[in-house]
């Protein structure tokens, strides 16, 4: 188990530096269009080949590795934040503003976020610049995200509001805000960090599904949801085939790391 | 008994010496739900598949020739200088359901189109059709006035399938080759040979061929490829690029690329005095230099190689070359040119420093083209052009959105720079482009809906068309839409980028297949097919 969690952690973290550093690995501009060389094999110039476009596959994968690595855990704090902010208040104050946040949270988690996310980028200005694109995209998800995380921290925080410790803190005479602060949220840290690790594959896959819709991060600037658009086709070469895989690979190593922290935590 | 068998051998004998199969049944998807049976209601391209192989007509537009056959008019005329058409119709013809054929069916059917409660799309066509006059002079002659002469009359009636005044089934008894036998909601629609069905091929033998047809209702394009492969399907109608050379490296003979379609791809900049835009940008998108240089700086030709795998051409106006009488031959596409879209944007006081271009009062020339999510096609389309505006100095913002925002913006709020969509002229004559062109219509997207026109040369578009809607001499007619066709390439209003090849997949077993590049493709001679005979007796 131990050389499976260690595996996860090399994987994550030699993504992270590649993400970090694309330009090490690569000099050809991911957005460059080589015409005269659509689709080209693997070769020396380029080592993944190019897309249909001409474009260098390693290129785009490395940078878009770095859009959908990077800016997944942002769009998860993000949510985390308003799930922390949301439900904590609503489990520990309880009345008309708990009543008001459930139905918030309720009516959150009954939408269908997809179409969601779809008409809010469809009011969105247009000429937005592509790294802004990534920023918005990804602020979305985080923004529309929070709902089912919320619940769990309420529920967490409405257990501890009636446990003796609370019951003691307030007795000693501390304020609610100081027993929000002091007490309250230390204890439910560990729920909080266990959502932020398990929102980010979820919105790393998110980002994928709006990707394949044609929908996600701007062109030209490559992401792993719209590298996985030729998959559409069902004609993929094989040098197209490494998007998927390291999608697949992080996540499933994101996960895994979330599971073996909570087996810990227990 | 003994005079049976002898026609029964000589059928026979006929058949053997044309090599003739009959029977089987022919396979193939719809990529939508049929909205509607009923001939006159039909607006979408499954309904209109199934009009064709089932309804009769008056006059057929043969897809091949693109010339007029007759078909249940066995002769016609038009008269009143434009104004009526008078029809002789074809005798001892009968309806699916074994109820005769006559002149009273035709006026029903006309009666029935213009019925203003009815709203067929049809009806539209024919201007002023509400108030047509309908005379039945024999049980096989029919003339219909109209209160105004309407262009390309006779073409119009291909559109109009006729109805049965007596039968009971009404709009289910059919006169074409097949009826609509079974319908599964969501899953099938099967059609039936129509052993009333008129027509006889040279030799005077029966047609159809075929006994039936099961029309699959199917949106999944790979599904499709798969049965195809399979040989669960006998045709594919239109077939992407990518997957037209997949089929060919496997099965050559099935795939066939008849050239130029009527479908184009093309952008437009957003002039509508109402957008919600800067106005420095409606002055870019009005100036006509501005417009002509992105189009001289897009590669029209590295879009048809790149994208179409080169099955499309660089587009040369709004009509194709598929048309083949209303394209003005003397036309040519835009060149790629980025030093002369430099010289154009130099005049109209647009200036390059360093690698960015700036207009006369310093601002950086930066718009967006809003484009269909899902169109793959489309999206690489838009990124080669962001890649060739570049190069000159423009930053191109590509925006992905559903199709309906899409439609919301270019009709509605018209909150959009430029638009990049795809054009398919259905119908051949430019009469049915005037909601395009005309400065007053609402799909005259750069700028819809004037109250008076907002440019010379739009208003000098106005009269051409008008002009050429009165006007019933053919040689007058194309002469006019040339006119609007140069102006349009001129002035381009649409930046037409390319017209996409028709690539279709038949089966080696179906014989007599030749497809067209008009709809419906690769069964517009549905009567004349058949299946090879190891097919028929699967």
């Amino acid at each position: 188990m131990k050389a499976i969690r260690y595996l996860a952690q090399m994987l994550l973290l030699t993504l992270l530096l590649v993400a970090l550093w694309p330009g090490a690995l690569t000099r050809t501009p991911y957005d460059r269009q080589f015409r005269e060389l659509p689709n080209a094999p693997v070769s020396r110039q380029f080592p993944l080949g190019t897309d249909e476009l001409g474009r260098d596959r390693l290129s785009r994968l490395l940078y878009g590795t770095r859009v959908s690595l990077l800016a997944a855990p942002v769009a998860a704090l993000l949510s985390t934040i308003l799930a922390a902010l949301v439900g904590g208040l609503a489990g520990f104050l309880g009345g008309w503003f708990d009543r008001a946040a459930v139905a918030a949270i309720d009516l959150m988690l009954s939408l269908p976020w997809l179409f969601l996310l779809i008409m809010v980028r469809a009011m969105l200005p247009l000429n937005l610049p592509a790294m802004l694109s990534v920023l918005v995209t990804f602020g979305l998800i985080g923004l529309l995200g929070w709902a089912s995380a919320a619940r769990i921290v309420r529920a967490g925080c409405r257990t501890l509001r009636c446990s003796d410790l609370v019951v003691q803190a307030r007795a000693s005479g501390l304020s609610n805000g100081r027993v929000l602060v002091k007490h309250v949220l230390p204890n439910v840290r560990p729920i909080l960090t266990a959502q932020l690790r398990a929102s980010i594959p979820i919105y790393i896959l998110a980002e994928a599904n709006l990707g394949l819709l044609g929908l996600g991060v701007a062109d030209p600037l490559p992401s792993w949801g719209n590298l996985l658009r030729p998959l559409e086709s069902g004609l993929i070469p094989n040098s197209a085939a490494w998007a998927p895989l390291i999608l697949m690979l992080v996540v499933v190593s994101c996960f895994y790391l979330t599971q073996s922290s909570e087996v810990v935590v227990r | 008994m003994k005079r049976f068998l002898t026609v029964f051998s000589m059928v026979c004998s006929a058949i053997a010496a044309t090599g003739t199969q009959y029977g089987g049944e022919l396979r193939f998807c719809l990529y939508s739900e049929p909205r509607t049976f009923n001939p006159l209601l039909v607006a979408d391209t499954s309904s209109e598949a199934i009009r064709y192989m089932t309804a009769g007509v008056l006059i057929r537009v043969n897809r091949q020739t693109q010339e007029l056959q007759p078909e249940l008019a066995a002769s016609w005329r038009v008269v009143s200088q434009g104004r009526g058409i008078a029809f002789k119709l074809r005798r001892n013809v009968t309806f699916s359901d074994g109820t005769p054929f006559s002149a009273e069916d035709v006026a029903y059917t006309m009666r029935t189109l213009f019925d203003p409660n009815l709203h067929a799309p049809t009806a539209d066509s024919f201007r002023g059709g509400t108030s047509v006059k309908i005379e039945t002079p024999a049980a096989d002659e029919v003339t219909l006035t109209f209160p105004m002469p309407v262009a390309g009359l006779e073409r119009l009636f291909d559109q109009v399938g006729i109805l049965s005044s007596k039968s009971p089934k009404k709009e289910m008894a059919s006169l074409g080759p097949f009826y609509v036998a079974q319908y599964k909601p969501g899953s099938e629609v099967d059609l039936s040979r129509n052993s009333y069905y008129w027509k006889r091929d040279a030799q005077g033998l029966r047609l159809p061929r075929i006994d039936s047809v099961r029309l699959y209702i199917q949106q999944n394009r790979d599904m499709e490829l798969i049965r195809f492969q399979r040989g669960e399907l006998n045709i594919i109608n239109a077939v992407s690029p990518e997957v037209f050379d997949q089929l060919q490296a496997h099965m050559p003979t099935a795939v066939r690329d008849l050239g130029p379609s009527l479908e184009s791809e093309m952008m437009w900049f957003n002039q509508s005095p109402k957008a919600p835009l800067p106005a420095y940008k409606k002055q870019w998108f009005q100036s006509r230099e501005f417009r002509r240089a992105i189009s001289a700086a897009v590669n029209r030709e590295d879009l048809c190689r790149l994208v179409y795998r080169g099955h499309a051409r660089p587009a040369e106006g709004p009509i194709s070359p598929a048309n083949r009488f209303w394209f003005d031959a003397g036309l040519k596409p835009h060149p790629y040119d980025p030093k002369e879209a430099l010289d154009l944007l130099g005049k109209a006081g647009f200036r390059l420093q360093d690698g960015q271009l700036y207009d006369a009062q310093s601002h950086a020339v930066e718009f967006s083209i809003i484009t269909n999510a899902g169109n793959q096609a489309r999206e690489k389309l838009a990124q080669m052009i962001q890649q060739d505006l570049k190069a000159i100095g423009i930053r191109l913002n590509v925006v992905k959105l559903d199709y309906s925002a899409i439609i919301d913006r270019i009709s509605q709020s018209f909150d959009y720079e430029s638009c990049l969509l795809g054009l398919t002229n259905v119908d051949l004559d430019p009469d049915a482009q005037m909601n395009v062109w005309l400065s007053s219509a609402s799909n005259h997207q750069w700028n819809p809906n004037q109250v008076s026109p907002a440019t010379p040369w739009e208003a000098e578009i106005d009269g051409l068309m008008q002009a050429q809607a009165a006007e019933l001499n053919p040689a007058k007619r194309k002469a006019y839409f040339d006119k609007v066709q140069e102006i349009v390439s001129q002035e381009v209003p649409f930046l037409y980028l390319v017209t996409r090849n028709a690539l279709v997949a038949v089966s080696p077993s179906l014989q007599n297949a030749n497809p067209s590049v008009l709809r419906p493709q690769a069964v517009w001679n549905i009567e004349m097919l058949a299946l090879a005979p190891e097919v028929v007796k699967k």
